[in-house]
């Protein structure tokens, strides 16, 4: 168990630079996600914190040591990898006793952390069977026991779900929430998925174009998002994001106005008239109405039927759509125009460069 | 299975029989007509041996009038010695060329593909002059190092075929796992290669096994020739002994066959793998 610290790390292949500057520190024994769009650098990242990639300048310390010229095995780290990489000739008790081997654990205690892997993950009955006979889920459990039988100071999971089907996803998510429970590690997990990484993470860290665009709790990225890309990422449906401009400041108040939305009241902070803002409104904060801080028309186009809740899309005066989430058995028909407002607190406003702006 | 699939089915089997018919007929001929006697070989080649013909004097003399277990020895020394080396070092350089980026790796691995164009027989002058200077002329090392030679570059490129098809995961989680670099290959890499090397292996060992050119010009004593050599003392300018000639070719065909079949299964994999996936 240890804390994890990274400093101004960048990673360049050639010409192109996939990570750019990164800082990040992690707490002992909390549970990081690394989410972002594919090919944005988290496997990156992921892989040089294990030192199966070299850095292209800055540091890594794991446990307050300076890892950087350190070989995987030295870090203290286990990786589970998306494609789950188990020894296609070796039994299940290989698979998870092979590296133990090398790093001088002795045969008895190796046996006892494969039993204790084993009943954790429930194992116990595929101990002899070889990878090929396993299903997708028992492979992932053996490729996380492989790595629980480390006892890693450090826990670095690859899309670890992203080969299995939905249900399976589902229960593997909650047995991964469940073994940090148990084992009180730090774990970093990469993935792309927003859902997996609001339900897992202490905190998440978003990434874009090998950068970080923001750390925080899930609860924080969702409800105050740092910029538009983080707005635009967290949450499904996306936010709905209309174009503004500051038309006239009037007692320390900005006016925002915009083609498709009525106007509105924020505080004006350092904002000038005639500023370009995007401001964004959650489908699911959208409610039917009359007037509200934030009030916009369309026609609806299309509504998907989920259950709990329907989605409306909704065509605006200025011609683009919109979603907003429409609760309860009575849907709009296609064709109905309505009028959706929301709250102050839903609303969203971000400045050109893409950063929040206070309301 | 439509009537139409089902004549292409047959179509394609009667190509295949043809085709095995003529691959395996002379061997068939070869070790019929080693059990018959002289006039029966000549009379009526085509035919099984029966009580009339069969005969066993071509073993016998084979036997009696040459050192043929000291060349079958030397053919088995030579080819298993040569194909161990070939599949190690072949493997090890595969691996070495594929996974690691090293100063002049591009430039090697082209310097090995020129190997599999040029005939290794276009330098038999100067390997001849190599092993005399070298003190190795008429031993099984100078074969040996030949046949290492001539064998490797092949081995290479289709060992490093197979081995960019290991997903690279595997290698990176035995680095996460702590296995140093040497266990990586022998305990994870080459354990996966298995149909490949049966695949080499045949195709290293069958070319070997039948040389003639490099045991006759390096070897010039019965204590290194190789059986193929061997057999050549029976063919005469004048009069050849075809009972010894077939006998000792049908024990020549013997072990490659023995090897092929046991491979065999495995080089059917090592051919098709990949081209299906
Ligand atoms: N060995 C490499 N050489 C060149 N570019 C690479 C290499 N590995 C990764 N990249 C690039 O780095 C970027 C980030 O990759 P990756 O970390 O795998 O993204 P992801 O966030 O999907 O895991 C991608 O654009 C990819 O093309
Ligand atoms: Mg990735």
């Amino acid at each position: 168990m240890a804390n994890l610290r990274i400093e101004q790390l960048n990673k360049r292949y050639g010409a192109t630079t996939v990570l750019n500057n990164v800082n990040l520190s992690i707490e002992d024994g909390e549970f990081v996600v690394l989410v972002g769009p594919s090919g944005c650098g988290k496997s990156t990242l992921l892989r040089m914190i294990a030192g199966l990639d070299g850095a292209s300048g800055g540091d890594i310390h794991i446990a307050g040591k300076l890892v950087n010229a350190l070989a995987p095995a030295e870090r203290g780290i286990a990786m589970v990898f998306q494609s789950y990489a188990l020894y296609p000739h070796m039994n299940v008790r290989k698979n998870m006793t092979f590296g133990l081997k090398f790093t001088g654990v002795p045969p008895t205690e190796r046996e006892r952390r494969v039993a204790e892997a084993a009943r954790m993950l429930r194992l116990e009955e595929l101990l002899e069977r070889y990878p090929r006979d396993l299903s997708g889920g028992q492979r992932q459990r053996v490729a996380i026991g492989r790595a629980i039988v480390r006892e890693p100071a450090v826990f670095l999971f690859d899309e670890p779900l992203s080969n299995l089907d939905a249900a399976l996803r589902v229960s593997t998510r909650v047995e991964i929430a469940n073994l940090h429970r148990l084992l009180k590690s730090t774990i970093v997990y990469v993935t792309h998925d927003q859902v997996e990484a609001m339900t897992l993470a202490d905190r998440i860290v978003v990434m874009n174009k090998g950068r970080i665009e923001q750390v925080g709790k899930p609860l924080d990225l969702y409800y105050e998002p740092a910029n538009l890309f983080v707005a635009g990422f967290i949450g499904s449906p996306a936010m709905n994001f209309f174009e503004a401009e500051v038309e006239g400041i009037e007692g320390g108040r900005a006016r925002v106005a915009g083609t498709a939305f009525r106007n509105l009241d924020i505080p004006a902070g350092s904002l000038k008239v005639g500023d370009a803002l995007t401001v964004g409104v959650r489908p699911e904060h959208l409610v039917r109405g009359e007037a509200g801080f934030f009030a916009a028309e369309g026609v609806v186009e299309l509504v998907e039927r989920l259950g709990e809740a329907s989605f409306a899309y909704l065509r605006r005066v200025d011609g683009r759509m919109f979603v907003a989430e429409v609760r309860g058995r009575q849907t709009p028909a296609p064709g109905e125009t309505m009028t959706l407002v929301a709250a102050s607190p839903d609303v969203h406003v971000f400045d050109a460069s893409g950063l929040r702006v206070a309301t | 299975m439509t009537t139409d699939q089902r004549a292409r089915s047959i179509g394609v089997h009667l190509v295949l029989i043809a085709y095995s018919l003529l691959a395996v007929g002379p061997i068939l001929l070869v070790v019929m007509n080693s059990f018959k006697v002289r006039s029966a070989i000549f009379g009526s080649p085509l035919a099984l041996p029966d009580a009339s013909t069969f005969s066993l004097v071509g073993y016998e003399k084979v036997f009696r009038s040459s050192h043929i277990l000291t060349y079958y020895s030397n053919s088995l020394i030579v080819t298993l010695v040569s194909m161990a080396l070939v599949l190690l070092f072949g493997a090890m350089a595969a691996w070495a060329l594929t996974e690691y980026r090293f100063r002049g790796s591009t430039a090697l691995a082209l310097f090995l593909s020129i190997g599999i164009m040029v005939p290794i027989r276009l330098g038999s002058v100067a390997i001849l002059n190599m092993m005399r200077s070298a003190g190795l002329n008429d031993t099984l090392t100078a074969l040996i190092l030949v046949y290492v030679a001539q064998g490797l570059p092949m081995s290479i490129f289709i060992l490093s075929e197979f081995i960019q098809q290991i997903p690279k995961d595997l290698r990176d989680a035995a680095r996460c796992d702590g296995v140093p670099e040497t266990r990586i290959f022998f305990e994870v890499v080459a354990p996966l290669l298995r149909p490949a090397i049966a695949t080499v292996a045949v195709f290293t060992i069958v070319p070997i096994w039948n040389d003639l050119w490099f045991p006759l010009i390096l070897t010039s004593s019965d204590s290194t020739h190789t059986v193929t050599l061997g057999v050549q003392q029976f063919l005469g300018q004048y009069i050849t002994d075809w009972n010894s000639v077939l006998a000792a070719l049908s024990m020549a065909i013997l072990p490659v066959v023995v090897i092929y079949v046991i491979l065999s299964r495995q080089l059917i994999a090592g051919l098709t793998s990949g081209a299906v996936k």
